[in-house]
């Protein structure tokens, strides 16, 4: 009955296919539904707008044009400003007016940060939908139209190969994909990740976006806390260098996990980042938020995060971090010290590798 | 007692008992009989009512208001039991009390997450929800008992970690995320029991442990069952159904391999016969501390993480 899912290692440069997240699915698929997304009415308004006025005004400007596609203009969320998408594409989805920071798929995430030639890592097939969950739709549904939608398998993109020359396995979660919710598959994926990145001595950068658990997959998404925590326990005990950069949204679950948890934690301008959403803190505490609240300046104020910077200069922060943060050799249990078996109270550390010969 | 819906033909057999009782003071022998017989009938009502809960009502049973509390474990089960306060960098929090005492005479670490039994104890120790300090005095202790070779006990009773605007800004998400990583590189042996709900990241914060168990009624989920009704179903009265996709009862994580043992409760659930139900509880958790003891960190930290690495890898059809 189960359908398992395998993905291969390919080259970067296949099929990928953007496509815009959808507001209503981060209410939908997360266990903390965070704050509020553009909403319908504001994208048909604009819709309106565009059609009423800015296409004609445009065709009265190019001499009578017939036909300019919706598709090639996006508006800005931060300040209303029209931007041509290819533009924007150019500017890794920040506005050039405002700086507003928009998603960014995990496959232009990747091809940001890592330097050319890197590849994708193949990630391990999981049971897909162990609850057989269905709510007016079947999760395995929901789950299959995500597939398609963004022709990858699940919210976790993975490659590996250099950051400014430094190895790196670069982990990005995919907000259009159920909301970057974390199940079996993502989970997985860390995992899957952060041996790649032991294995290969190199550095491990996580980059969420989600709305926390994937509930549909009940205690087997709540499950992923302590699993991807191990995942970059092993990193950080291999002596490498274990970076999260927070980009938006990054809520529920996932923050209370592996991503905060970096040696170095950096935060998209603007991102929101939090526990709890912040419908949920005004619905069932009934406090009033503070301006700038769970944004990433907020939480750099609060001491959560080490520095707030822009998408364009996230690559030679984190080129200048590996840099300086070499990694060193595996932090050796210091068992020799000791004679006979080890008492509880011993503070020893583990064998990195312990866990993952365990699985074998 | 407070009497939930599905439990009331029960409670009217049960009232009818105690007056015949009261009536019948040292009389004569015809009454015992018939308190006798329908004693036997309240039973046999019971078990076959507490033998096919729904999800549902597991959750009404769950968060029973006179189910025995973290604070009523400490008291029956722990002696020499010291409490201790503070995270040592901003408060303390009552939602998450803790301290030494022994278990059957071995000397531990007890946490336990307490949502208080009347208006005031609610109050005193936010309904059980606990701030990023809870947490951090969780690790405290943590840290406390891997100084002395003391296994750590960890009573888990909550909805969910605290949603508030002070919990952010003094890092909620942080304290749960570090007090996660505490339990899984502990070098003393950690066991916790579900004893009444487990909610979410501020439940699992403190239950990812070498053996985890729950008590036969308890539930232990991602999302509280109306939070995930209102989502999904976009209708808060869905909470029944929601009860039931998510997979939460004591039954169904067993089955999974997510959770080790389920302690039975006495007949009627644990507000029935609170006594007997610590009993039971305070004996699964030295059953389940005993192999551990004996062996040593390493092999202890490993085998934790290899579990949780393993879980929900096989055996899901
Ligand atoms: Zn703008």
């Amino acid at each position: 009955m189960d359908v398992t899912l395998r993905r291969k290692t390919r080259q970067v440069g296949a099929e990928h296919n953007p496509s815009p997240p959808q507001a209503k699915d981060h209410a939908r698929f997360c266990a903390f539904p965070p704050w509020r997304v553009p909403r319908k009415t504001a994208s048909m308004a604009l819709m309106s707008w565009l059609t009423n006025l800015v296409r004609p005004k445009f065709r009265a400007l190019v001499g009578g044009a017939k036909d300019i596609p919706d598709n090639l203009w996006d508006k800005c969320p931060g300040c209303g400003a029209m931007l041509f998408k290819r533009e924007l594409e150019e500017h890794s989805n920040v506005c050039r007016h405002c700086g507003h920071h928009m998603p960014l798929d995990p496959v232009r995430r990747l091809a940001l940060l890592l330097d050319e030639g890197y590849t994708l890592v193949s990630l391990p097939a999981v049971t897909v939908d162990p609850l057989r969950f269905k709510d007016h739709k079947r999760y395995a549904d929901r789950l299959r139209d995500a597939q398609r939608r963004t022709g990858r398998h699940d919210a976790l993109l993975v490659g590996e190969g250099t950051l400014g020359g430094h190895p790196a396995v670069v982990a990005a979660l995919d907000f259009s994909f159920l909301g970057g919710s974390m199940g079996m598959a993502v989970g997985e994926g860390l995992v899957a990740a952060a041996e790649r990145a032991v294995a290969t001595r190199s550095a491990l950068i996580v980059v969420p976006s989600s709305g926390g658990a994937r509930m549909q997959e009940g205690m087997f998404s709540l499950i992923q806390m302590p699993r991807s925590i191990v995942a970059a326990t092993q990193v950080k005990e291999a002596g490498l260098p274990y970076i999260v950069v927070l980009t938006d949204p990054t809520t529920g679950g996932v923050t209370a996990s592996f991503a905060m948890l970096g040696d170095v934690h950096l935060a998209e301008k603007g991102a929101r980042i939090g526990f709890a959403g912040a419908r949920v803190i005004q619905s069932t505490i009934r406090e009033t938020l503070p301006p700038g609240f769970q944004r990433a300046e907020y939480l750099l104020e609060h001491g959560m995060v080490d520095a707030v910077v822009t998408r364009a200069e996230l690559k030679d922060s984190l080129a200048n971090l590996l840099g300086l943060l070499r990694p060193r050799p595996s932090r050796r249990p210091r068992l020799s010290l000791l004679s006979g078996p080890v008492p509880h109270g011993a503070r020893n550390s583990v064998s990195p590798d312990a866990a993952s010969r365990a699985r074998t | 007692m407070h009497v939930l819906d599905f439990e009331k033909p029960v409670a009217e057999l049960e009232s009818k008992i105690d007056e015949l009782r009261h009536l019948s003071g040292d009389g004569p022998l015809p009454i015992a009989d018939e308190v006798g017989r329908l004693q036997d009938k309240v039973n046999r009502q019971l078990v076959a009512l507490y033998s096919k809960l729904t999800p549902a009502q597991k959750v009404q049973v769950a968060r029973h208001p006179d189910r025995p509390r973290s604070v009523d474990y400490i008291r029956t089960l722990i002696t020499d039991f010291f409490p201790l306060a503070g995270d040592r960098t901003f408060g303390e929090d009552l939602a998450l009390i803790g301290g030494l005492g022994r278990l059957h005479g071995q000397a531990c670490v007890v946490l336990g997450q307490e949502r208080g039994h009347d208006t005031e104890s609610r109050l005193k120790h936010n309904f059980g929800m606990a701030k990023p300090e809870g947490y951090r005095k969780a690790q405290r202790l943590m840290h406390l008992a891997e100084r002395f070779g003391l296994p750590v006990v960890a009573l888990i009773d909550t909805a969910g970690a605290f949603p508030g605007v002070e919990a952010e800004a003094r890092g909620q998400a942080e304290a749960i995320a570090r007090s996660l990583e505490t339990c899984l590189a502990l070098t003393v042996p950690i066991v916790a029991c579900v004893i009444g709900e487990g909610g979410s990241g501020g439940a699992i914060a403190l239950a990812t442990g070498d053996r985890v168990l729950m008590s036969e009624h308890a539930i232990y989920s991602v999302i509280s069952p109306e939070g995930c009704a209102s989502i999904l179903w976009r209708d808060s009265g869905k909470a029944a159904e929601a009860a039931s996709a998510l997979g939460l009862t004591a039954q169904d994580l067993n089955r999974f391999g997510i959770i080790d043992t389920i302690v039975p409760e006495p007949l009627g659930g644990a507000h029935r016969n609170p006594e007997s139900a610590m009993a039971a509880v305070g004996a699964a958790l030295s059953e389940a501390l005993e192999p551990l003891l004996a062996m040593d960190s390493r092999t202890l930290v490993a085998a934790r993480r290899a579990k949780y690495l393993a879980m929900g890898r096989k055996g899901l059809t």
